[in-house]
């Protein structure tokens, strides 16, 4: 099983000092977090991607090619690539350019942003989202696996005797999840590609994040790639860890009650209770961090968010610390107790690369 | 079949919940149904708290099961500046936009004078025909001085007879689980002509 960080990379002032950092510092910070996170032994780093203040994360291959090569064995990913508004052929050389510097640690997350003008200053219309979501990726899943690509579809311009370069590094793309929080549609794509389904509840309660976990595992057992319980999971967390849970809620409290998203809402304590927001010691993040295999099965992957709503980076990168000493390593070991022998882990560009070996000498 | 009555009135005891009980025991009266009652005001903080993070508390979720899978819905507000009550408009908002659709509802409202009583077809109706439900032709409007007088009884018994008609007449529920398009179809619905 992997775990690691996702960043949704905002710019937010520290509630407690009133500091807000510039742009540069939370760019640098990003990359810290991600140095960071391969340090203390985490499997990923995944960056969102904006197109508007208050958030920093505009070009993510670009930060993406930077921490490659800083680091040995972090896998690169996106939470989320926006499959609507970019254009799939960008996208295709972009990461497969960045496959080739990181020697193949690189997958991403597909997802349609949340942001309604990004469409319009693209040139889109949110109206068309999912069509979007459907058609760009149909092309992109194609670039990275047809050498010449003759193409025609409504939203971009046709493709004639078209080669995307680089092409995938060995000849294999990357990984993709398809990340969604309440569009079927979306689990649907990802079960008929068997590719991978992110659910980012950290916002949502477990039994919507259930329903639409089964559809998408019941819906790639339908399209033929294994059983259900094969389908390829990842989930967010959202911790806020302390060694003891009282200093942890007095130091997350001001941050919770003025956050971006869910602040000036429910209290710290309700919104705790109704979704996987934990704010207490190591060993609580653990238990309700398990009990996430009770509704969405045995996963791949698990991303926390650790560096949002103004938290400092020094504060973050203790989160960090926590995770990869204490957290991490017992999640590991109780995740992969009982966990069916049958359950693969998340493809890696090493996994996907020996699959194709072997479908190769299975072919010839 | 399931009746539930939305009631938007905020005092205790409320006329706005006196007119959707007297309405609930009209319907009750021509067809056997189980009544249950969603008071807005206890969902209040619910209410505005799924405004501001996007997902309902374990009550208001209730509430919605209740209301998305009745056989009928009776609505009730009381009028507030020329309109239905925030908190009404807010409970509706936080429905998903189709889940309503084909609702048989009754809508009805409460206010000091009779002077408010076109807010059930200037604002009331719209709304519930935007939500693709079912609105009865009686909507039912109590002032204050209606519960002094008579004809309140009269249309309350013609409105629940017009809904009951309408649960009696509606088809099956659907299921709740989410619905999907096979893949190919979407793709197949991009493909250019020709």
């Amino acid at each position: 099983m992997q775990f690691g960080i996702f960043s949704v990379g905002d710019v937010t002032p520290d509630p407690t000092t009133g500091r807000t950092p510039t742009e540069r510092d939370r760019i640098k910070a990003m990359v810290a977090i991600a140095l960071k996170a391969e340090e203390v032994g985490l499997d990923v780093f995944a960056t969102g991607e904006h197109h508007n203040p208050p958030f920093v994360p505009s070009s993510p291959t670009t930060m993406l090619g930077y921490v490659a090569a800083r680091t040995e064995r972090l896998i690169l990913s996106t939470a989320t690539t926006l499959i609507t508004t970019n254009d799939p052929v960008k996208i295709a050389e972009d990461f497969a350019m960045l496959q080739h510097l990181a020697d193949g640690r690189v997958d991403l997350m597909m997802g349609r942003g949340n942001t309604g003008p990004v469409y319009p200053w693209f040139g889109q219309d949110i109206r068309q989202g999912i069509n979007l979501a459907i058609e760009n990726y149909a092309l992109l899943h194609r670039l990275w696996r047809e050498d010449v690509v003759n193409w025609e579809g409504k939203f971009r311009t046709p493709l004639q005797g078209f080669t995307s370069t680089p092409r995938p590094l060995d000849g294999v793309p990357p990984f993709v999840w398809h990340g969604s929080i309440r569009s079927p549609e979306i689990a649907e794509q990802a079960a008929y590609y068997g590719d991978g389904f992110f659910h980012n509840n950290i916002f949502w309660p477990a039994d919507h994040t259930k329903r639409m976990v089964e559809l998408y595992r019941t819906r790639y057992a339908h399209y033929g790639h294994g059983t259900p319980e094969q389908a390829i999971v990842g989930l967010g967390g959202h911790v806020f860890m302390r060694r003891n849970s009282q200093d942890a809620v007095r130091e997350f409290r001001p941050y919770f009650d003025v956050a971006p998203v869910y602040g000036h809402g429910p209290s710290l304590e309700d919104f705790t209770a109704q979704t996987p927001l934990t704010v207490g010691t190591p060993e609580q993040v653990v238990e309700k961090t398990l009990a996430f295999r009770e509704y969405a099965g045995d996963y791949q992957r698990q991303l926390f968010l650790v560096d949002h709503a103004g938290l400092p980076l020094k504060t973050v990168l203790e989160q960090i610390e926590m995770l990869g000493e204490e957290v991490v390593p017992v999640l590991r070991k109780e995740f992969a107790s009982g966990r069916p022998a049958e359950v693969p882990d998340a493809p890696t560009h090493a996994s996907l690369l020996a699959e194709k070996g072997s479908e190769e000498v299975t072919v010839a | 079949m399931k009746l539930v009555v939305v009631s938007a009135g905020l005092s205790v005891p409320s006329s706005t919940r006196l007119l959707g009980d007297r309405l609930a025991a009209a319907v009750g009266r021509q067809v056997d149904v189980d009544v249950e009652v969603v008071e807005l005001r206890d969902l209040a903080v619910e209410i505005a708290h799924n405004l501001t993070n996007g997902f309902p508390g374990r009550k208001l979720a209730a509430a919605l099961d209740a209301v998305t899978s009745a056989d009928g819905l009776i609505v009730v507000t009381p009028v507030f500046s020329a309109s239905y009550s925030g908190l009404f408009k807010s409970f509706f908002d936080v429905i998903d936009k189709d889940a309503l659709a084909g609702m048989p509802v009754l809508i009805a409202a409460t206010g000091g004078t009779a002077r408010h009583s076109l807010v059930l077809e200037h604002a009331l109706r719209p709304l519930f025909a935007y939500l693709r439900a079912v609105v009865v032709p009686t909507g039912v409007y109590a002032a204050s001085e209606d519960w002094g007088a008579a004809g309140l009884d009269g249309r309350i018994e013609r409105a629940a007879g017009e809904l009951v008609g309408l649960m009696a007449g509606r088809p099956a529920k659907k299921g709740a689980e989410p619905e999907v398009v096979p893949f190919e179809e979407q793709l197949a619905a991009l493909r250019p002509a020709g």
